[in-house]
């Protein structure tokens, strides 16, 4: 994103600020027991958990700060969270 | 047209003229008079402004910034605490890039309260993104403001301007003030022309968040603008000048600095008072000279090691003082002349309205010339 004076930018930019950055622990979304029941995606505080094509969660990691509420509300357990080397 | 003029209402002239679209201000001592003024030329429809009563000087620059972002020409004033209620708005008008133009009737911080002159006030906001440019008379108040604005609108700078004077000493004194006439003014300062405008239909935000990765490179980018309007205020200051006969090409003004072998450093009225004193002891043979710091930030390093160069010691006329360290003014000649050998001694004098005379500009070189420095000068050491 090139600058411009004042910070000024229209609607939506917010989008260019990868939050993902501040994460220390990743939600690794493992697969072995999921049920589908997609209570990672309605308790993520961001937003950012989303239902792929053949009906499994994953994280947008561009913007998951990884505060680890999906891995700790998951009913079967298996979302788990991995710290980060950067 | 020469009018007599008390300072405040010289300066009220002076927006005046600048047409500003929004005027936002909370009245508070000494800078009363500025914003009285300018409300009854509203009122009086002498001026085609929107006038806003606000309940504190917070919400005073905050309706600023919001209008300049709408791209209108905006204009406040304040002094001391009013001041200190803006901080947090000062920061966020420089680094949205708004070119308002403030007014500082400089008066001492409290506590204790005190409502009488020191600089203290504007030069704890030294390091917001703001110009600060400082009057030594009440037609150098005048003409700052015209110079503020055109230096601050231009797209090469977008920063905001305090134009500073000092209260009650300024403010309320009455001086013959050469007022340009609006047809005069109108050449000279055209219509803001704002890069961005908030406009519903194109919808912009200002100030956005900037993460870790891009917030180093606004404040960058500030530091480039205030190093522009350097070049930027001397080419106006000489247009001026050009214009009106009062050659502002130069962010310092030196006097009978040409043969001195001690320099004063001042800043605002105090000058006045100093260049009567240097004339007495240039009478008496002692080769003094005064360098006046018109513009402290940007700070002109390379202006005052060049008109320094030719000295053996600098006294420094602090009006304020970076309570743990030494007196503002003191620390950026320090720093301009690192490495020159020149001795640099400073004197924390005036603060809350302390009267300054001949006699004390006299002493303060007297102890300069014994190497006596880096104190108070004029304590009473009774009270303490």
């Amino acid at each position: 994103m090139a600058l411009r004076v004042g910070c000024a930018a229209p609607p939506g930019r917010a989008h260019d600020n990868k939050t993902g950055s501040w994460r220390v622990f990743k939600p690794i979304f493992k697969y072995e027991q999921c049920v589908k029941c997609g209570l990672c995606e309605v308790v993520c505080p961001e937003g950012c958990v989303y239902e792929r094509e053949d009906g499994y969660y994953v994280a947008d990691y561009d913007y998951c700060k990884g505060c680890g509420l999906c891995a700790e509300e998951c009913p079967v357990d298996d979302i788990e969270m991995v710290q980060e080397e950067k | 047209m020469m009018e007599i003029l008390e300072g405040s209402h010289a300066v009220a002239e002076a927006v005046k003229r600048c047409r500003p679209q929004v005027i936002a201000a909370y009245p508070i001592t000494p800078q009363t008079h500025i914003v009285e003024a300018l409300a009854s030329m509203v009122a009086d429809c002498d001026l085609d402004a929107d006038y806003i009563c606000v309940e504190s000087e917070f919400s005073a620059l905050s309706a600023c910034l919001g209008a300049s972002a709408a791209g209108s020409r905006v204009y406040s004033a304040t002094t001391s605490q009013g001041l200190a209620l803006m901080f947090e708005v000062c920061f966020n008008v420089a680094g949205m890039r708004q070119p308002v133009v403030m007014t500082i009737a400089n008066r001492a911080m409290g506590a204790p309260l005190n409502i009488w002159n020191d600089q203290q006030d504007s030069i704890s906001l030294r390091d917001s993104g703001w110009m600060q440019f400082y009057a030594e008379d009440n037609q150098e108040a005048n003409d700052l403001h015209y110079i503020a604005y055109k230096v601050a609108e231009n797209h090469d700078v977008l920063l905001p301007a305090m134009v500073c004077f000092d209260g009650f000493i300024l403010t309320h004194t009455y001086e013959p003030v050469d007022i340009p006439t609006q047809e005069e003014i109108d050449a000279f300062l055209p219509p803001y022309q704002p890069v961005n405008v908030l406009d519903a239909k194109n919808p912009m935000s200002l100030g956005m968040y900037a993460t870790p990765d891009y917030y180093m490179e606004f404040r960058y980018e500030i530091e480039e603008a205030m190093k522009r309007a350097r070049k930027v205020f001397a080419e106006v200051g000489a247009e001026f000048g050009e214009i009106f006969g009062r050659d502002y090409s130069g962010m310092v003004e030196g006097y009978r600095l040409e043969d001195a072998d001690i320099a004063l450093v001042a800043m605002g009225s105090i000058c006045g008072t100093t260049k009567d004193a240097i004339d007495e002891m240039r009478e008496d043979g002692k080769k003094v000279g005064l360098l006046k710091i018109r513009s402290f930030r940007p700070f002109p390093s390379e202006e005052v090691k060049a008109a320094l160069a030719g000295v053996s010691k600098v006294a420094i006329l602090d009006k304020n003082i970076s309570l743990g360290q030494k007196g503002a003014v003191a620390l950026e000649v320090k720093d301009a002349l690192y490495g020159t050998g020149t001795e640099v001694l400073d004197y924390i004098i005036a603060l809350g309205g302390r009267d300054v005379r001949k006699r004390d500009i006299r002493a303060v070189v007297d102890l300069a010339e014994k190497g006596i420095g880096d104190q108070f000068y004029g304590l009473r050491t009774e009270v303490l």
